[in-house]
């Protein structure tokens, strides 16, 4: 049970750093650099701030729920 | 058809609809007022918190705000969507597993203290209260400008629909709306924003226009265009924003975890059966979330466009009948400085002769566009179910706190279901009194308020929540000390550079690390994790069965049966 646990947790760390990279790191950080590519119309660090961001967001909550999902039956600690 | 005519044949098709469904759902017991009985399908759930959610905040001011920060609007886009992560990783299983019916019963239980659960029951009646007085305001501006009814008739009639259905059918009631209401609105606020993007670049998606090109013959990008117009008119580039880098990061923080804090979302996670449903929903709410929160920004961009291209340097009276229209309301005044009857709308305050409210860039944005009447009548219906819906989820948060987290757990534990129910009605009905005054008589607080709330959930809630739920030793005094001081600092800090100091004393230069009032929220919450930790290294472990009920919830299965042992 305690590795279920961990596992958890290192879900949690790596999807928490790509929510953090994208918001506040290409968003706000670096969108100064990032502006200097272009994405069709969008400067890149813009797009990030008002777009981009919010599609990760989606795709990791979608993520999350698979990846634990899966655990909770190879831990055999899922809802019947 | 008039624009008249059409708004009330839609808004009356709309109110009937959620009369009906409010007839339907009625709530017979406790569960059902307070989650719904917990049966609620993920997907409902998701898109009843997806109307909870989007205020008339969200569909009525954030397109304009945006359109005159640019980059720096990615504070709101960013700060209310990102939180729905926080919500769906670190809270909503969690809680949904521990299966009680309010946010202070978490924290009541979790620390094992009346204490705890009345500061929590505090923080959820000052948030809910101050965000719901909003909501009833922006329903009576909608009826005053749309169907020219008295803006104070307007809340009534406001007060009434919400009344009906949150009294009588309490969460369960409230959810079935909200599904109905979240379609009006996310139909509303597309089909001009998809007219708009097929005329000014020939894109049927608006997140596609927004980077797309003109079809005016130029060949120019859009927000190239946009770049250039404003820096023309001195105002900074649309792409790059004016406020400094630690600000935007602070101030996207606190409305991302206060977003997570907020007790009317939070709730929505205990309707539904499983804790996998719960984390499921947290997904399906962003996604309709989503739809909105990524067509705002290129609504922004594209109203700015059209604004500025219509009157920049153009004859006053060769404006457009919207034009004339919009200032008998007070949202756009003119005044002729230089008198050569033409419009400098510029950066500059001495030189500029126009002021445009923000809230104009979604309401008018349809006649600005030269829209069909029904698509301007639709707005005005989008714009009431955004604020009906989430001033019924708050009023339920209210009338929870009052009826089981005062009454039930503290006062009179002995109350029968039956008498509790009275309870919660009765508290219901005096919260949308309450906020109907609210609405009728506005403090001039209540706007720079609102924004704070946020702050204040970030602050107070949110890592309380976290910490009982990753660290286990985490006990009562860690907590009510880590609380209590991350309010008390965030606060003091809103109140001391909002309503007393000089407004223009509130420059960066005079906050703490240039981080802006708006943004403090974040550091109260830091503050909060600092002092909760340090102080709880003083005091005994929580009891060996608080210890167990932290066990217990990391883990879903056994779900089923909550919310039994109440």
């Amino acid at each position: 049970m305690q590795s279920y646990w961990k596992k958890n947790l290192t879900y949690l760390v790596i999807l928490l750093l790509v929510w953090f990279t994208v918001s506040y790191g290409f968003g706000i950080l670096l969108a100064p650099y990032l502006d200097t590519f272009h994405l069709g119309g969008f400067k890149l660090g813009f797009w990030f701030a008002q777009q981009g961001s919010i599609y990760v967001f989606v795709i990791i909550i979608f993520v999350y729920v698979w990846l634990m999902n899966r655990l909770d039956k190879n831990y055999d600690v899922d809802e019947k | 058809m008039e624009v008249q005519t059409w708004t009330y044949i839609i808004v009356g098709l709309t109110f009937s609809l959620y009369i009906g469904i409010a007839l339907w759902a009625r709530a017979g017991s406790t569960k059902e007022f307070y989650v719904a009985g917990g049966g609620v399908h993920p997907i409902a759930n998701g898109l009843a918190t997806a109307a909870d959610w989007m205020s008339a905040a969200s569909f009525i001011s954030m397109a304009g705000l945006i359109s005159f920060m640019g980059y720096d609007g990615a504070v709101y886009l960013m700060g209310w969507t990102g939180g729905y992560v926080l919500l769906a990783l670190l809270l909503a299983p969690y809680l949904r597993k521990f299966g009680k019916f309010t946010v202070p019963d978490f924290i009541g239980d979790r620390y094992y203290s009346d204490v705890a659960r009345t500061v929590a029951v505090v923080c959820a009646l000052f948030v809910s209260f101050t965000y719901v007085a909003g909501q009833m305001r922006g329903v009576g501006v909608v009826f005053s400008r749309f169907l020219e009814v008295d803006i104070n008739l307007g809340v009534i009639i406001g007060m009434c629909i919400v009344f009906f259905y949150a009294v009588l059918g309490g969460m369960k009631g409230i959810t079935y709306t909200q599904v109905a209401q979240y379609c009006v609105l996310i139909f509303a606020f597309m089909v001009p924003a998809i007219f708009i993007s097929i005329q000014l670049t020939g894109e049927i998606l608006p997140q596609m226009g927004f980077g797309g090109k003109l079809i005016d013959g130029s060949g120019n990008f859009l927000l190239d265009k946009l770049d250039g117009l404003n820096e023309e008119l001195g105002f900074a580039a649309y792409t790059s924003g004016s406020k400094s880098m630690q600000d935007v990061f602070f101030i996207t923080a606190a409305l991302m975890v206060g977003t997570a804090g907020l007790p009317h979302v939070i709730v929505r996670f205990f309707t539904v059966p499983k804790v996998k449903d719960a984390r499921i929903s947290g997904g399906y709410a962003l996604v309709f979330i989503a739809i909105l929160y990524t067509t705002a920004p290129a609504i922004a961009a594209f109203a700015r466009t059209n604004l500025i291209t219509t009157v920049s340097n153009q004859d006053y009276v060769a404006m457009p009948e919207w034009f004339t229209k919009w200032e008998e309301t007070g949202l756009i005044a003119f005044e002729d400085k230089n008198n050569d009857g033409k419009i400098q709308y510029v950066a500059d305050k001495g030189t500029n002769e126009l002021t445009i409210d923000r809230d104009i860039m979604v309401l008018a944005n349809p006649e600005i566009a030269d829209l069909p009447n029904w698509v301007i009548a639709l707005v005005a219906a989008g714009g009431l179910a955004a604020a009906l819906s989430t001033a019924a989820g708050l009023l339920l948060v209210i009338s929870t706190s009052v009826s089981h987290d005062l009454i039930k757990k503290q006062l009179k534990p002995d109350i029968t279901e039956k008498g509790e129910l009275i309870w919660a009605r009765i508290a219901a009905a005096v919260a949308i009194i309450i906020a109907g005054l609210f609405g009728i008589f506005p403090p001039g607080f209540v706007a720079q308020v609102v924004a704070f709330a946020f702050g204040l959930a970030a602050a107070s809630f949110f890592p309380a929540i976290i910490l009982g739920i990753f660290n286990k030793k985490m006990n009562k005094e860690g907590a009510i000390a880590g609380m209590v001081t991350g309010l008390v600092f965030t606060l003091s800090y809103i109140i001391y550079f909002k309503f007393i100091l000089d407004p223009a004393e509130n420059i960066p230069s005079n906050w703490i690390f240039g981080i802006s009032p708006e943004g403090i929220g974040t550091f109260g919450m830091l503050i909060n994790f600092v002092v909760s930790l340090i102080v709880a290294r003083f005091y005994p472990e929580p009891p060996e069965e608080v210890q167990n009920l932290v066990e217990d919830i990391r883990f879903p299965r056994g779900a089923g049966a909550a919310a039994e042992g109440h």
